[in-house]
């Protein structure tokens, strides 16, 4: 590894900003995050940078890492042996202050979302297999870098018709919880607009918690509101089986 | 999990610099696929050699419908793919755009409607080309059975193993592993379900079933690409025969 590493860091506010190249001494294990945090400790006292837990688990420390949409923490500086590597706030959402980017967008769309109404009343004994399904989606961190990458959301500026990923993910822990009652495939065919995903996949990708977004929350989903809306021969086999 | 190294914007980084090999080899195989296509049912007539049938080809039986061959079973299985899940990915990050990949910036375009409306809304329809195309494999099991079955000089006709025989086993074998690893067959065989237990707390047959056809489902994409190149072996394997460039290998 080399004695030394080279960032260059997005310094800037809503009004604009450019990257600052910083030099900094290379230490073996560290991390973006671990680098950040020299920089501000030796070079630039005023970097803002969101951070918490620096174990991967908050989902505070977003970012862009030489175009990849990862998160600070989880990064190793030695991924990037002889490159500059090149840190930028989240694309998709506005910047507040260097690193820092505004993310109340996603909280808005969250409290939208029809909470959990069970079927019968609390405490209640529920089988293993049967909370499988939705336990991978409660691994969400809300790091919101699918959201960051999401095409829909990143390059067509689409926040009013569709609701990202994260969103999506966040109503099918619900829907298909096994004591779940409301129903939310009208909002995910209407004001969510999950006909806005073309299922491109990036949200997977770049999921820390390795959550299989696209494959088991949003096709689910979309069949879901296949099943409601493009097949009225299923929905009338449905109904004689009920 | 390791984050991906396949995010890029710009062109920055070193790690992601072959992020346009993907959509341009999708292009390509897609492409020289769908030209083959078209050059089959506006220029070949048939697709029997023996008891050797084109997937193209299968069924024979028109009940009485006149359309061109190829044509006539062609469409199914092709808007069966076109619809898929997964290929939906390959042809927006290949043809549209759309995004190239991830994180690559997209030609600013006006709008985007995505699968809302006309002509991509018509991707929700996925589950009816499945049904289609199930029938389409019935009949390619049929076939694969018969490419088993020789005729005997002076009529009759006996069990072998031919070259034609096994690819189309292999063939048809592929082809059911694509449509059985599909999203919409994973979701009407159980996915659509809230409860996966029974009152007793064993597991529901939906949630066995499911169970399979998720496993299957991680390699939905895999199954995709080699029953497509599966199907465009065979018909170029038995085409040879046709024109009499190869001859046919019988094993016994």
């Amino acid at each position: 590894m080399a004695e030394e590493i080279t960032l260059s860091v997005f310094r800037g506010d809503r009004s604009g900003g450019r990257e600052q190249e910083y030099k900094i001494p290379a230490v073996p294990g560290m991390v973006v995050l671990d680098a950040l945090h020299y920089i501000q400790a030796h070079q630039a006292p005023d970097l803002a940078v969101r951070w918490n837990c620096k174990a991967a688990h908050c989902g505070s420390c977003s970012a862009e890492i030489n175009g990849s949409a990862k998160l600070l923490c989880k990064t190793r500086v030695d991924d990037y042996t002889d490159e500059v590597i090149h840190v930028r706030p989240m694309h998709t959402f506005p910047v507040i202050k260097d690193l820092v980017t505004d993310v109340s967008w996603n909280y808005e769309k969250l409290r939208q979302i029809p909470a959990f109404q069970p079927a019968i009343k609390a405490p209640f004994t529920l089988h293993q297999r049967d909370v499988d399904r939705i336990q991978e989606f409660r691994k969400c961190i809300e790091c919101f870098l699918c959201q960051n990458i999401c095409h829909v959301l990143r390059d067509h500026s689409a926040k009013d018709a569709y609701w990202g990923p994260r969103m999506m993910i966040r109503m099918a822990e619900l829907q298909m919880h096994p004591l779940d009652t409301a129903d939310r495939i009208d909002l995910l065919k209407g004001s969510a607009g999950i006909g806005y995903c073309n299922i491109t996949k990036c949200c997977t990708v770049v999921c820390p918690q390795g959550i299989n977004i696209t494959d088991n929350g949003i096709i689910p989903l979309k069949e879901r509101v296949a099943d409601k809306y493009f097949d009225p021969l299923g929905g009338l086999v449905r109904k004689m089986h009920k | 999990m390791a984050q991906s190294a396949e995010t890029i914007h710009g062109s920055k980084s070193k790690s992601g610099a072959a992020w346009w090999v993907e959509p341009y080899l999708t292009v390509l195989a897609l492409g020289l696929f769908g030209v083959y296509s078209l050059w089959l049912v506006f220029f070949q007539h048939t697709g029997q050699f023996q008891n050797y049938l084109s997937p193209f080809f299968s069924p024979t039986e028109d009940w009485g419908i006149k359309v061109l061959p190829a044509l006539w079973v062609l469409w199914a299985p092709l808007l069966f793919r076109a619809t898929c899940y997964y290929y939906r990915k390959e042809i927006y990050r290949g043809f549209f755009h759309d995004p190239m990949a991830c994180g690559v910036p997209e030609s600013r375009r006006k709008f985007y409607f995505g699968e809302t409306r006309f002509p991509f809304i018509w991707t929700n329809l996925h589950r009816w080309f499945w049904y289609i195309a199930l029938v389409v494999l019935v009949f390619l099991w049929i076939d694969a059975v018969k490419a088993f079955i020789f005729p005997v000089a002076g009529g009759g006709s006996t069990f072998g193993v031919g070259l034609g025989s096994l690819i189309m086993l292999v063939n048809v074998s592929l082809l059911t592993m694509y449509s059985l690893s599909c999203h919409a067959f994973r979701h009407l065989v159980g996915g659509g379900s809230q409860k996966f237990s029974c009152a007793d707390g064993s597991p529901t047959t939906r949630y066995k079933l499911w169970n399979t056809v998720s496993r299957w489902n991680e390699k939905h994409g895999l199954f995709a690409w080699v029953s497509m190149f599966s199907v465009w072996f065979t018909d170029v394997y038995i085409r040879l025969l046709i024109y009499g460039v190869i001859h046919p290998v019988r094993f016994f």
